[in-house]
């Protein structure tokens, strides 16, 4: 990492360390061959990768958002699972009470919008609030940090905040998305669901309109839920990577309040992550 | 900002995720929270019968007292009745007694009396008849004056 530019600096920070299948170059990590510091600039090498991980096509991976998410959500479910397997109903340990207090937490939301039974929107919502969370927490380790690490092991790009990556909220999206769509059907069956689509607002006679303006509906919820978590991320996360750009002994006065700041938006994005989730359940099982 | 696999990946370590918590998260914690609940309520409901039987037991408790008290008073003024009839009637028979000691002290004082007084009366006749042999200077025939000195015996 050693960044010529502000604008090479931004783009490498925003550059996932990409693995996939090349049209040239077959399977690879995404960076070009033959890169020479001695000659070429790094930032040519960020854009050459950049374009590299484009030409991937959906044939890749972002190795760091795997990564990163799946080792944080191990980590949220190690310490829940500890705290579920000795969970007493007598006096609860510091663990316990912890995990208790987000549970009910959670479990209190969904009572208060989700009126049906069902065994899976309680650890579905806990799953998004926690693993949401965690990976937006991420936003709050100093932006240089873990990348000048792993450039000392050798690693060119590591994007730590997997929410800033689309392909990390849109994947919870469509797991969401098909969630609505099963229990949509499951609750009204296949005819009730169709006909939601197709014969409201207008009736029977104005089908195609009904369906375009239904379809819509139904589509723009996968797509906000996802683009609003990411979006957000996104920006919190590129605000500081623009402040780690200012000279170091006056970056603490914009860093400081924007990552104070940035407590209240990491938790209030996992909230509203969920929040949705159960609200697009809730009306999944409701008949109009 | 490329879509790709890491997309799917996401997708399917979420249902893992979500899997593992229905699986090993959520059901041990919940049923800990209602178990936790339930422990709550009924400690609530024992402690509210607990409150009611203790009142019940003071009612009980005062009620016991107070009849005890009542008896023990009872026994008491029985108890002083009962001493005050005993006092009473030893002091009338001590009286009785005395009395009857009295009167039969009396007569057995009358009969000494009379006794003695028949002894004198016995007596007096013959000390008439030795006074009036003195004064006279002869010896008087006690028989021929019998009657004048039982006479005089009995006018004593």
């Amino acid at each position: 990492m050693a960044a010529e530019t502000a604008g090479g600096y931004i783009v490498h920070h925003l550059t996932n360390l990409t693995f996939g299948k090349h049209p040239v170059e077959g399977w690879t990590f995404a960076y070009p061959r033959g890169f020479d510091p001695a000659v070429h600039s790094h930032d040519m090498q960020y854009t050459m990768t950049g374009k590299m991980a484009s030409e991937m096509g959906f044939m890749a991976i972002h190795v760091d958002t795997m990564l990163w998410s799946i080792g944080l959500g191990a980590l949220f479910v190690f310490f829940f699972a500890k705290a579920a397997k000795y969970a007493t109903s007598g006096v609860p340990g510091g663990l316990q009470n912890f995990v208790e207090l987000i549970i009910e937490f959670v479990d209190t939301n969904i009572k208060d919008t989700f009126s049906g039974k069902s065994t899976l929107i309680g650890p579905l919502s806990l799953t998004i609030f926690c693993w949401v969370f965690l990976m937006n927490l991420m936003d709050l380790v100093p932006v240089d940090l873990v990348p000048n690490i792993a450039y000392a092991l050798g690693i060119e790009y590591m994007k730590i905040v997997p929410t800033t990556d689309v392909n990390a909220t849109l994947g919870m999206a469509i797991g969401v998305f098909c969630l609505i769509i099963f229990y949509s059907i499951k609750q009204k069956g296949l005819g009730g669901f169709v006909g939601e689509l197709t014969l409201q607002p207008f009736g029977k006679w104005m089908i195609p309109f009904n369906l375009l303006l239904e379809g819509v509906g139904l589509l723009a919820k996968p797509v906000s839920l996802s683009l609003r978590l990411f979006g957000n991320l996104y920006a919190g996360e590129l605000i500081f990577i623009l402040i780690a750009l200012m000279p170091f002994w006056i970056q603490f006065t914009l860093s400081v309040p924007w990552a104070i700041f940035h407590i209240l938006v990491i938790v209030l994005q996992a909230f509203i992550f969920m929040m949705l989730t159960i609200v697009y359940l809730a009306m999944a099982h409701e008949h109009h | 900002m490329n879509l790709n696999m890491t997309l799917v990946g996401q997708l399917i370590s979420f249902a893992i995720f979500v899997w593992f918590c229905m699986k090993f998260v959520w059901p041990p914690v919940m049923a800990a929270l209602n178990e936790r609940q339930e422990k709550i309520a009924q400690g609530l409901a024992d402690a509210d019968k607990a409150a009611k039987e203790l009142d019940v037991a003071q009612a009980k408790i005062e009620e016991q007292v107070r009849d005890a008290k009542e008896e023990a008073s009872r026994i008491l003024e029985q108890a002083r009745k009962q001493a005050a009839q005993t006092v009473e009637d030893a002091q009338a028979k001590a009286r009785a007694e005395g009395e009857k000691l009295i009167e039969q002290a009396k007569a057995d004082i009358d009969q000494e009396v009379n006794a003695a007084r028949e002894a004198l009366r016995g007596q007096v006749s013959t000390l008439a008849v030795a006074g009036a042999s003195k004064i006279l200077g002869k010896a008087v025939d006690a028989d021929a004056h019998a009657e004048l000195i039982d006479q005089l015996a009995k006018e004593l």
